[in-house]
């Protein structure tokens, strides 16, 4: 009994924390399944964070953006003090009371004119206030497999630019190989979300309106002429495998797998790829997504370091400071920039995935300059993504119950890749009075 | 009570209200304190000391959940804040048009695995039980899947049933010259392929009930209707069922209650597609929670919860009713 009181009272110490004196900030770091060497390295940032700050313990906690559990880690209180939420649900989240104003720290690090003004309006509240750090941006890109490039007799450094070319080439590499020649995601709201962004770049717009007063448009010719690609890719060519159900994480364990030629996702998901799901960089490939119409655009998002509503202001300020070194001095200030490169580099993370400017273009291009020499992403199989990415027009992603319609739209995409007869024309008309629907409150 | 009881009463006076033993007359104990000492004497603290913990336990974690949802059936909530909100959650679940098909999709499931998943484990701890030797094995063979951890055991059948030509179960197929089949990858087939899963996983379960069942069959009754020159199937047929029954009716109401609730199997094989073919009524329930990732609607989720809670009860109540005679 008495070793279990005793268990208990130093238990109970270590949550009261700092009996040092020190604020304990609890931190998020990655998503469950990283390998030990992206440890390493937050370890040794940590130990830096501290040499900085003795007044603060840093404590890395592992996190991963999902809905299902936001809300209730949030009301449980096991949600980190410092953590990451997408664009997306940045102004949903500030609205709802359940991101900490951050207005005075941001003002007070001196750089809140330096972002990019439509990055910087997804975390301002309709009180005027700035409710977190955007940190990072990414375009939507297409990824390929080199080797299976390689295998079909295909030019590895002449990816797809047209997507006539990109159902040329997933044929293909079906035929070649056996393996899926080009894939798409379909559950767990990633239908909606890449469903979206192939409209985008064939000129459509699923949602438009601004200040919360939205009209579905998902019954576009955008939208229609994916579908149809797709439909085209799975019954007429048979270039899309076998597994017509795949989320982000199981497709990119597929594509890690080398069961995948070609898919569609974020610029940034090479250092998910590698550090998570194991993928050989030397097969790796990233091209921008063909681009079809006048209208034609990228799709982008990103992510923003946000703080807990819950902490107190000593914890805030402690917060602040941490996302200020963590996440943003590296984009702007050259020391800071090389010491997270080196630190990364050495415990054998990727340096340099592409990503797109939070802050101005011209920092970001200097920010590159300074971790030129600790790059250690292949860059050059990567060259189609940087050659045409900044000729693209970027597109933000509809703002209206994103998620919702999202999840409206992964059924659609399932149906079109699973049954041959599919009505495109129904769906979408469905789709379209279900979205608008939502969109009304109804 | 009858006159033998009545003649006997006297002895069952509890000691404390007899004379005392030296023999000192005194009036008998009343009031509550009187019944406070009786109930000690009668050994209910020690029955209180084993009642409260799990009280405890169950008023944490069972309860207490149950009243909270039910609560939370009439509130808009984030969790954070809540907001009285009548009986709109209800209305709004009755006007999803994805509710209805998910109803369709649990009774769609719930009848497959009725006729495919409730004669099986019968019928094997039928056979199972004429065995004479290695009953053990082929009960622990029986019993495997049910050990094999759920999630462990759809990730191995996911991958059993890829649709590809080189799957495991296409394969299989190809020997005897059937074509390959698309599996959970066609909205047709998907359903009865999460039910064959859900048969494998669970008949050992159910197996080793009715084995233990059929062993407490008296061997006289068999004996008899050997004498009187019964097959094997007449002996299954008068003897082994009805024998059976009250295990049977037990069974099937349990099943019909979990298949009702299914959900493991639709979230993890296929996340309710393709185009919502296997989105049950609890796969519905969760997205109401958690899908939308702007802290969920609790209210309509458990808004739902409590309307298949009352229709499963109601079914219950019913089929018990139903079946009363016959199950006695």
């Amino acid at each position: 009994m008495l070793a279990v009181t005793a268990t208990f009272v130093a238990l109970a110490g270590c949550t009261a924390g700092g009996g040092d004196g020190k604020l304990e900030l609890r931190v998020a770091t990655f998503p469950p399944g990283a390998d030990a060497a992206a440890y390493e390295a937050f370890a040794a940032q940590e130990a830096q964070f501290e040499k900085l700050h003795p007044d603060i313990d840093v404590i890395g906690v592992e996190y991963e953006w999902t809905g299902p559990t936001f809300a209730a880690q949030l009301a449980g209180g096991s949600l980190p003090d410092v953590f990451t939420v997408p664009f997306t649900d940045a102004k949903t989240l500030l609205a709802n009371g359940q991101l900490a104003d951050v207005t005075e720290q941001m003002n007070a690090l001196g750089y809140t004119d330096e972002f990019n003004p439509i990055i910087l309006d997804a975390v301002t509240g309709d009180d005027g206030h700035v409710y977190g750090f955007p940190r990072q941006a990414y375009a939507m890109g297409l990824h390929y497999n080199r080797a299976l490039f390689e295998q079909a007799g295909l030019d590895p450094d002449s990816p797809p630019t047209t997507w006539d070319e990109v159902r040329a080439d997933a044929k293909a590499i079906a035929e070649a190989t056996g393996k899926a020649g080009y894939a798409e995601m379909s559950t767990s709201n990633t239908g909606g979300w890449q469903l979206t962004a192939a409209t985008t770049a064939r000129g459509g717009r699923i949602q438009e309106g601004e200040g919360g007063d939205y009209t579905s448009t998902i019954d576009n010719d955008g939208t229609r002429a994916a579908l149809q690609f797709l439909h085209d890719l799975r019954w007429e060519d048979d270039s899309m495998g076998d597994d017509f159900l795949l989320d982000w994480g199981s497709i990119n364990q597929e594509f890690a797998a080398g069961n995948i030629g070609m898919y569609t996702s974020g610029s940034d998901v090479y250092t998910a790829l590698v550090r998570d799901f194991g993928l050989d960089p030397d097969v790796y490939g990233l091209t921008v997504m063909p681009m079809d119409g006048a209208d034609a655009g990228v799709l982008g998002g990103g992510d923003i370091a946000v703080v807990s509503p819950t902490v107190d202001d000593a914890t805030k300020d402690a917060a602040t400071t941490w996302i200020d070194w963590y996440y943003m001095q590296k984009l702007l200030n050259q020391d800071a920039a090389v010491q997270d490169a080196k630190t990364l580099a050495d415990s054998g993370q990727a340096v340099g995935t592409p990503v797109l400017p939070v802050l101005d273009q011209a920092t970001y291009e200097k920010s590159r300059e300074w971790i030129a020499d600790y790059i250690n992403v292949p860059l050059d199989q990567m060259q189609g993504f940087f050659d045409g990415i900044f000729d693209q027009t970027p597109v933000g992603e509809p703002k209206g119950h994103t998620q919702e319609v999202y999840a409206l739209l992964d059924p659609i995409v399932q149906a079109v890749l699973t049954d041959q007869n599919a009505d495109i024309d129904a769906l979408l008309a469905q789709a379209d009075v279900d979205a608008q629907a939502l969109l009304d409150g109804n | 009570m009858t006159a033998l009881h009545e003649a006997t009463a006297p002895a069952a006076v509890p000691a404390e209200r007899r004379p005392s033993a030296s023999g000192a007359r005194r009036a008998p104990e009343r009031g509550p304190v009187a019944g406070v000492r009786r109930w000690v004497r009668g050994g209910g603290l020690s029955t209180l000391a084993f009642a409260i913990p799990l009280l405890i336990v169950f008023g944490i974690f069972s309860w207490s959940p149950i009243v909270q949802a039910m609560v939370m059936s009439f509130q808009k909530t984030n969790l954070i804040t809540s907001q009285f909100v009548g009986f709109d959650n209800f209305a709004h679940v009755l006007a999803d048009p994805l509710l209805g098909r998910a109803v369709l999709n649990t009774l769609y499931f719930a009848v497959l695995a009725l006729v495919l998943g409730f004669p099986l484990p019968i019928l094997l701890a039928v056979l199972m039980s004429e065995v004479r030797r290695g009953r053990g094995l082929y009960s622990a063979l029986a019993y495997l899947p049910v050990v094999i951890p759920p999630v462990v055991a759809v990730l191995l059948w996911k991958f059993f049933f890829s649709a590809s030509e080189t799957g495991v179960f296409n394969t299989v197929l190809g020997w005897v010259g059937i074509p390959a089949q698309p599996w959970i990858q066609s909205a047709a087939s998907a359903m009865p392929s999460l039910v064959l899963e859900a048969t494998w996983a669970a008949a050992g379960g159910s197996i080793i009930i009715y084995l233990a069942a059929l062993l407490g069959v008296p061997g006289e009754l068999y004996d008899a209707a050997e004498v009187d020159g019964a097959t094997i199937w007449r002996k299954i047929w008068h003897v082994t069922l009805p024998q059976l029954r009250g295990v049977i009716f037990i069974m099937l109401i349990l099943q019909i209650i979990a298949t009702a609730q299914i959900f493991l199997e639709p979230f993890l094989f296929t996340g309710g597609g393709p185009n919502n073919a296997t989105v049950t009524v609890l796969l519905l329930i969760y997205r109401y929670a958690f899908q939308n990732s702007l802290g969920g609607d609790y209210g309509e989720a458990t808004a739902l919860s409590l309307m298949l809670a009352i229709v499963l009860a109601g079914l219950s109540f019913l089929y018990f009713k139903a079946t009363e005679r016959w199950s006695s």
